[in-house]
């Protein structure tokens, strides 16, 4: 007897599938719920565009953990962005074969350690040597920053790298036969063919670069200001649920619940802008 | 009329392998050469020595000579970029740019540096004409050239080499992606350019050969068995395998 017909796995295999999705529709409505009542009862602008965060006081307003969420993010970037490119390039062009096959695995090892690594080497170097050689509290925008865009780093690099590598080698062998060095080369026709595949990678940084809480609550510093240059301290959006959530109850943990709710519309903001970005630099040019 | 380019006693290896085995061969200037052989006997190792493409891939060894204009082109310090502007090169699969249609013809020229924005314009519209492209992409040069057909992305990638204007240019087996109808357009603008160009097509395609060719090469397992004008070859081959290879006896 047969137990498992063609049926019945296709069956299980739609169970699974659907519960699957159900899980992930009931936590996103879940959050919706405690979240968007909430935002509505006290007021979009209270909640937005304020800067006046007092649970105990009733004044719940996020506005500086957007900001810092955003700055945090951006010099994230500025760091990661930068240092991943022009490493891909290097790696991926001018690198002999078998150094790579060591290098890469090397790569996606860095991906694998721990937020609470790279945050504690925030805090017992990083910070201390802002603090000292450039000013301020030390735990900062900066300190974030430099500590997010090396997190960053192996997701742009990976990516990137495959990417420039799948590039076929007749698209450089068709720029060197027009008379282009390799420089050219790479700039004028690898790196515009590898463009989307790059793009995909700085997304799929960013995306880790926001949600980042671990790291960031280590490095940050945590003070709900609006900053006022990269060397002071700031709260990001994730930092202030995981900061609170111990002892929030009532309108305060429907608060941190809003707050998903905004990380969550952020996040999905800049995925879409991803895709469509990537969209159509596939179509036009 | 002056020798183009003269191959002397041209010896290949990757690494061990030994794929062009004391090649010779003379280039008349204006000529369409066709080279024919079987899979892997080196049409393409030749083609792509003659604008030192073969530089790129690790482990290559050459040795012998390979004269343009009675100049060696890897012994005499001549620069390999301006090399490669001389003696331009058509793939196997059209390889257009992830660029716009008027980006892929100016590529040569901004490699060069052209920076006359009018000349550029100029340059692109002369090239896309010779490349009977002009009047089918005018209207939409902006767009990308990987929308294109194969067959006219084929024909691009000839109007960008036509943009630097070259002396030599090398195709390899340019028309095995396309239908005959594409293939018989690539010919005759091949007839075409030969009053301005001199052009060396590897082919698989007999045919192809017998009709483009001036001068005919059959190359076997790296040896040119036999040079000698495309009549000759087809009509009164001269080496018994070169025989055996175009009655289709072969393998
Ligand atoms: N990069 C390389 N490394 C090692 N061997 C190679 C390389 N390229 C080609 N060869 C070998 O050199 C020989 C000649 O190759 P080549 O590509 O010149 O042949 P071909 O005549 O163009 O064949 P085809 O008609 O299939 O294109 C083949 O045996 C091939 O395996
Ligand atoms: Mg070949």
């Amino acid at each position: 007897m047969k137990i498992f017909g063609e049926n019945s796995i296709k069956n299980l295999l739609i169970v699974i599938a659907f519960s699957a999705l159900t899980a992930l529709f009931l936590i996103l409505a879940f959050i919706l719920l405690e979240g968007l009542p909430f935002i509505f009862n006290i007021g979009i602008k209270n909640f937005l565009l304020s800067s006046d965060w007092q649970p105990m006081a009733g004044k719940y307003g996020i506005f500086a953990m957007i900001v810092g969420s955003l700055w945090v993010t951006l010099g994230a970037i500025i760091v990661g962005v930068p240092l991943g490119l022009a490493g891909a390039i290097f790696l991926a062009e001018f690198l002999p074969r078998w150094m790579m096959r060591i290098i890469k695995p090397a790569i996606e090892l860095l991906a694998g350690i721990p937020s609470v690594v790279y945050g504690f080497i925030g805090v017992m170097v990083l910070a201390p040597l802002i603090r000292d050689y450039i000013g301020g509290p030390g735990l900062s925008i900066m300190a974030a920053s430099i500590i997010l865009g090396i997190m960053i780093l192996p997701t742009i690099l990976s990516i990137s790298i495959d990417s420039i590598k799948a590039v076929p080698q007749s698209y450089r062998e068709g720029a060197f036969s027009l008379g282009a060095t390799h420089w050219q080369t790479i700039h004028m026709a690898t790196l515009p063919a590898a463009k989307s595949g790059i793009i995909a990678g700085i997304i799929l940084g960013l995306g880790r670069a926001i949600g980042e809480t671990m790291a960031v609550i280590m490095v940050a510093g945590n003070a709900v200001i609006l900053p006022g240059s990269p060397l002071d301290s700031v709260r990001t959006l994730t930092a202030n649920i995981a900061l609170e959530m111990g002892y929030a109850t009532g309108m305060h943990r429907q608060a941190l619940f809003a707050t998903g709710v905004v990380l969550l519309l952020i996040i999905m903001v800049l995925n879409y802008a991803a895709t469509i970005s990537i969209r159509n630099m596939n179509r036009k040019v | 009329m002056a020798d183009k380019i003269e191959i002397r006693n041209l010896n290949l290896f990757y690494d061990k392998f030994h794929a062009l085995k004391s090649v010779n061969m003379v280039v008349r200037d204006k000529n369409i050469i066709a080279l024919i052989g079987p899979s892997g006997c080196g049409k393409s190792t030749l083609l792509r020595s003659i604008n030192r493409m073969n530089d790129l891939i690790d482990g290559v060894r050459i040795n012998g000579e390979v004269l343009l204009d009675g100049r060696d082109i890897y012994n005499s310090g001549l620069d390999i970029y301006k090399l490669r502007k001389r003696v331009g090169m058509v793939f196997q699969r059209p390889n257009s740019f992830a660029k716009s249609i008027f980006e892929n013809v100016a590529f040569g020229l901004r490699v060069a540096r052209l920076a006359n924005k009018k000349k550029i314009s100029e340059i692109v519209e002369t090239s896309l004409r010779t490349a009977g492209l002009w009047d089918d992409l005018k209207d939409k040069l902006g767009t990308s050239a990987l929308e294109l057909p194969l067959y006219h992305q084929q024909r691009l990638c000839i109007a960008r080499l036509l943009a630097v204007e070259p002396e030599v240019i090398l195709m390899d087996e340019p028309c095995s992606t396309l239908d005959p109808i594409a293939t018989m357009k690539i010919e005759e603008m091949m007839i075409e350019l030969k009053k301005k160009f001199n052009i060396i097509i590897v082919t698989h395609n007999m045919q192809q050969a017998a009709r483009v060719s001036d001068q005919c090469g059959y190359m076997l397992l790296g040896d040119m068995v036999e040079f000698n004008k495309t009549s000759e070859i087809f009509t009164n081959p001269r080496d018994k395998r070169t025989q055996d290879y175009i009655t289709g006896r072969f393998g």
